[in-house]
């Protein structure tokens, strides 16, 4: 009995996805719940498993093909018992000889495919010209003679220092560039920076770090220092948390703040949303929790959605000194650096602190720039006596 | 006089001008076909192949009942032919078939006029004959065919000095048949009264029967004609033929002068533009009479086209078929497609010869390196069993690509086994691709196979 797989729904707002890559083909066996073929929409990969165990039946949909949410793509036959039993599943069993070439592949006369097969030559790498396109035995001499792709795989010793190699992009990838590219084209983005002495919040880590994780269960971090000092920024400088829309300026009572992290696929902003109702515990775990699961391509699409504001750290790929780009269509977003021992002077003495530059970069025009660097200069005093947080001055 | 609209008018409804009527009518145009003969269906159909494949199959029918069949077993006493009965089967194959082409234009709604067209401007035929009319159209298409090329000093009378037409009709088995012209109609006319009884002695102007065919085709065939008994003087040129009661004396160069009952003139056919009306509009044709045509068969005048035995090229019913779809189509969708070099040509005799693409003095000529794989009948299974071994395939490829470029056949069924090599050039296929396509055993076809191997590599049955 043919099973049908769908396209799963993947978010509130999404309709159309991009089916990825085939993790099984037909005639493959599958067991219960195993991943059959991953499905991108902009911003996730989610996977569709076989609900049942079985075997892989016909595949409508190719890799990259556009599909609808709920939209059959392909079936699978549910087998009983082990599926140990690997049947291999009959597609409309024709007169059919050697592996049925991919649905794309051109047609090749007989003398062409047994010069392509004992040349070794993909149908995809030779260039047809017989009627309407077919690959002639004199197609595949030509392409032996001098490959055409560069991807073949050629032991001609030239051409081999100067080969590329074109990738299309990910469903993923052209939503970000996009996205990107917008937020260039519109905003007005400025950044300022300043330098914070990390000193104050090392020595608290250091002295609580152990009843720290003894009480949550969770390392304590710089980030939730840095998502109170912003939430506190923000409170005080509302701009920085507002969005443009349309013709008026969309104030918010609540600070989502985005945490930029670098997932599988990409930059990918999981948001803590009411950051400012959160304890620092739970900011903490949540940082904590979120990062994991991007590295595991395991965010849900809601929890990817939205924010008043961004924080992403380029110190922990060593960056010094950036300018980040706004997430649209937030207005801010801060940008932290690696933390090195600088020379500095403290009371008129040279001493040697940790230090770290930040940036904060602003979308201009409703941010203004003494409003941009008083949100930085309150940051950094968040960060550099702690306690200011907690007497809110 | 009435006045009669429609798309496109057809002059012609053989081969070429019925064809394209029905697949104009298919593409939806309003179409007219004229003819001025009562049936439908051209020379090939009334005066031309069909009835002599018909003669032919019927002689050859006779021949192996009076030499073949004993070797069979099979003892035939009081063997006699009345003629009168394989002409009138012929007679019934014709009408079948042109009747059969009368009820496809009813079939496709293709208004049939029977007359004489005249071309009297653009867009406008006159009908002529007993019905009259004023055809007002789009376009016209030309389709009048061929008529025999005279020879001078030959008097044709209709009866005794003929052509073709009267060979496919003689009343009585001629005790010596001359046939000026060892072409194609003249060799297998020749070879129909051979058997049926008649001597007969074959004229040719050319050095060798079957000019501009491949040579080591003509030569095989030569033998096995000579064998047959058909009588030839090559290289000989006819200065007259003239009548005296019921006998006929031929006249050549420095030959002596032949006496017989019949002669036939076959020295070949020339287009037929009389009274067409090409010079109201224009049309100026080249020696012998053909209407210069673009790739698309349009002539020199917007909306008039040409195809058939009346523009360029080979003679042959389906090549004005090829022509007459290729034409329509590219009025009706802007593009028709035909390969000339694809289009068979075959001789009826027996052994059949046919032909395809081009033969070993051609690709000498233009320098073209190439490779000959020959297989012959005599090794080939069935035609062991049918007794008809004489005979070879022969197909010529391109010696880098493998390319098939011309195949040529003596043997039986040759008309029908050179189609796999005319799909094969249609299609670009090498001679790799016919070996590695399966061919039934036993079979004539494994012939072509066996023969494809041999180009490509060495044959396997040799």
């Amino acid at each position: 009995m043919a099973i049908e797989l769908k396209i799963p729904s993947v978010g509130e707002s999404i309709t159309e996805v991009e089916v990825g890559t085939w993790l099984k083909n037909t005639g493959d066996t599958v067991a219960k719940d195993e991943a059959i073929v991953e499905i991108e929409s902009d911003k996730a990969t989610v996977e569709v498993f076989a609900p049942e165990a079985g075997v892989v039946g016909e595949i409508l949909k190719k890799t990259g093909e556009v599909c609808t949410v709920g939209e059959v793509i392909g079936y699978m036959e549910a087998s009983e018992g082990a599926p140990a039993a690997a049947a291999p599943v009959t597609p409309p069993a024709e007169t059919e000889t050697s592996s049925t070439p991919a649905p794309d592949a051109p047609v090749a006369m007989p003398a062409a495919e047994r010069a392509m097969a004992e040349a070794g030559i993909n149908a995809n790498d030779v260039t047809g010209t017989g009627k309407e396109g077919r690959i002639l035995k004199e197609d595949v001499a030509n392409a032996k003679a001098s490959p055409a792709s560069p991807s073949a795989s050629s032991n001609a010793s030239s051409g081999s220092f100067r080969q590329e190699e074109s990738v299309r992009m990910t469903p993923i990838r052209r939503k970000i560039a996009q996205h990107l590219m917008s937020a260039q084209q519109n905003a007005a983005l400025l950044t300022t920076f300043n330098e914070v002495d990390m000193s104050a919040v090392m020595n608290i880590r250091s002295q609580y770090k152990e009843d720290y994780i003894k009480k949550y269960g969770v390392k304590l971090g710089f980030m939730s220092f840095f998502v109170r000092a912003c939430i506190d920024a923000l409170k005080e400088f509302p701009a920085v948390n507002a969005e443009i829309r349309d013709e008026n300026i969309l104030y918010k009572n609540y600070q989502d703040i985005g945490i930029a992290v670098s997932g599988k696929k990409g930059l990918v902003v999981p948001v803590l949303r009411n950051a400012e109702r959160m304890s620092f515990a739970q900011i903490e775990s949540t940082i904590s929790d979120l990062g994991k699961r991007a590295q595991s391509n395991d965010l849900t699409v809601d929890e990817l959605t939205g924010g008043s504001f961004t924080i992403t750290n380029g110190g922990t790929f060593g960056s010094m000194l950036s300018t980040p780009i706004i997430n649209p269509p937030q207005s801010g977003i801060l940008g932290m650096h690696n933390i090195v021992q600088r020379p500095v002077v403290v009371d008129g003495e040279i001493v040697i602190r940790p230090i770290m530059y930040v940036a904060l970069t602003y979308d201009h025009r409703i941010i203004d720039g003494r409003e941009a660097v008083s949100f930085l200069v309150r940051v950094k005093d968040c960060i550099e006596n702690p306690t200011r947080m907690m007497l809110e001055i | 006089m009435e006045t009669k609209q429609h798309d496109l008018v057809i002059i012609g409804a053989g081969p070429g001008g019925y064809i394209s009527a029905i697949r104009a009518a298919q593409l939806g145009l309003n179409v007219a076909c004229i003819e001025m003969e009562k049936a439908l269906g051209g020379t090939c159909l009334r005066v031309g192949c069909i009835p002599s494949k018909a003669l032919l199959e019927s002689s050859e029918h006779f021949h192996e009942a009076q030499n073949e069949f004993k070797n069979h077993g099979i003892g035939i006493e009081g063997l006699s032919l009345n003629l009168k009965k394989m002409m009138k089967r012929k007679d019934t194959v014709v009408r079948q078939l042109t009747t059969g082409i009368a009820g496809l234009f009813k079939k496709n709604g293709i208004t049939h006029y029977m007359g004489k067209g005249r071309i009297d401007g653009p867009g406008k035929v006159i009908l002529e004959g007993k019905d009259e009319a004023t055809l007002e159209c789009k376009n016209i298409l030309i389709a009048t065919g061929s008529v025999f090329a005279p020879l001078p000093g030959v008097e044709l009378d209709g009866d005794r000095i003929g052509t073709s037409t009267e060979a496919l009709a003689y009343p009585e088995v001629p005790e010596h048949l001359v046939v000026i012209g060892a072409g194609v109609i003249g060799l297998e006319l020749g070879s129909v009264w051979k058997r049926l009884g008649a001597k007969v002695t074959v004229l040719e102007y050319m050095p060798n029967i079957l000019p501009g065919m491949d040579a080591e085709l003509v030569k095989h065939a030569t033998k096995i004609f000579k064998k047959q008994g058909l009588n030839f003087k090559l290289g000989v040129k006819v200065t007259g033929a003239t009548k005296d009661g019921d006998t006929c004396t031929v006249t050549m160069e420095g030959e002596e002068s032949i006496t017989c009952d019949r002669v036939l003139l076959a020295v070949g056919r020339r287009p037929n533009t009389e009274g067409l009306g090409l010079d109201s509009v224009g049309i100026e044709t080249e020696r012998p009479g053909i209407i210069p045509i673009n790739d698309h068969f349009q002539t020199s005048v917007p909306g008039i086209y040409a195809i058939g035995d009346v523009v360029r090229g080979p003679m042959l019913a389906h090549k004005a078929e090829e022509e007459g779809v290729a034409c329509v189509e590219g009025i009706v969708k802007g593009h028709g497609h035909i390969n000339y070099d694809a289009i068979p040509g075959v001789v009826y005799t027996h052994p059949e010869i046919a032909t395809v693409g081009k033969n070993e003095e051609q690709l000498k000529e233009a320098g073209i390196e190439y490779k000959a794989g020959t297989f012959p009948f005599m090794a080939n299974g069935r035609a062991k069993a049918i007794g008809d071994t004489d005979g070879f395939v022969k197909i010529l490829v391109d010696k880098t690509t493998d390319r098939i470029l011309g195949a040529h056949i003596i043997g039986p069924q040759a008309g029908d086994l050179i189609a796999e090599l005319a799909v094969g050039i249609e299609f670009k296929a090498s001679s790799e691709d016919i070996a590695r396509s399966s061919h039934a055993h036993p079979s004539l076809a494994e012939v072509v196979k066996e023969a494809a191997w041999a180009a490509y590599e060495s044959p396997m049955s040799i």
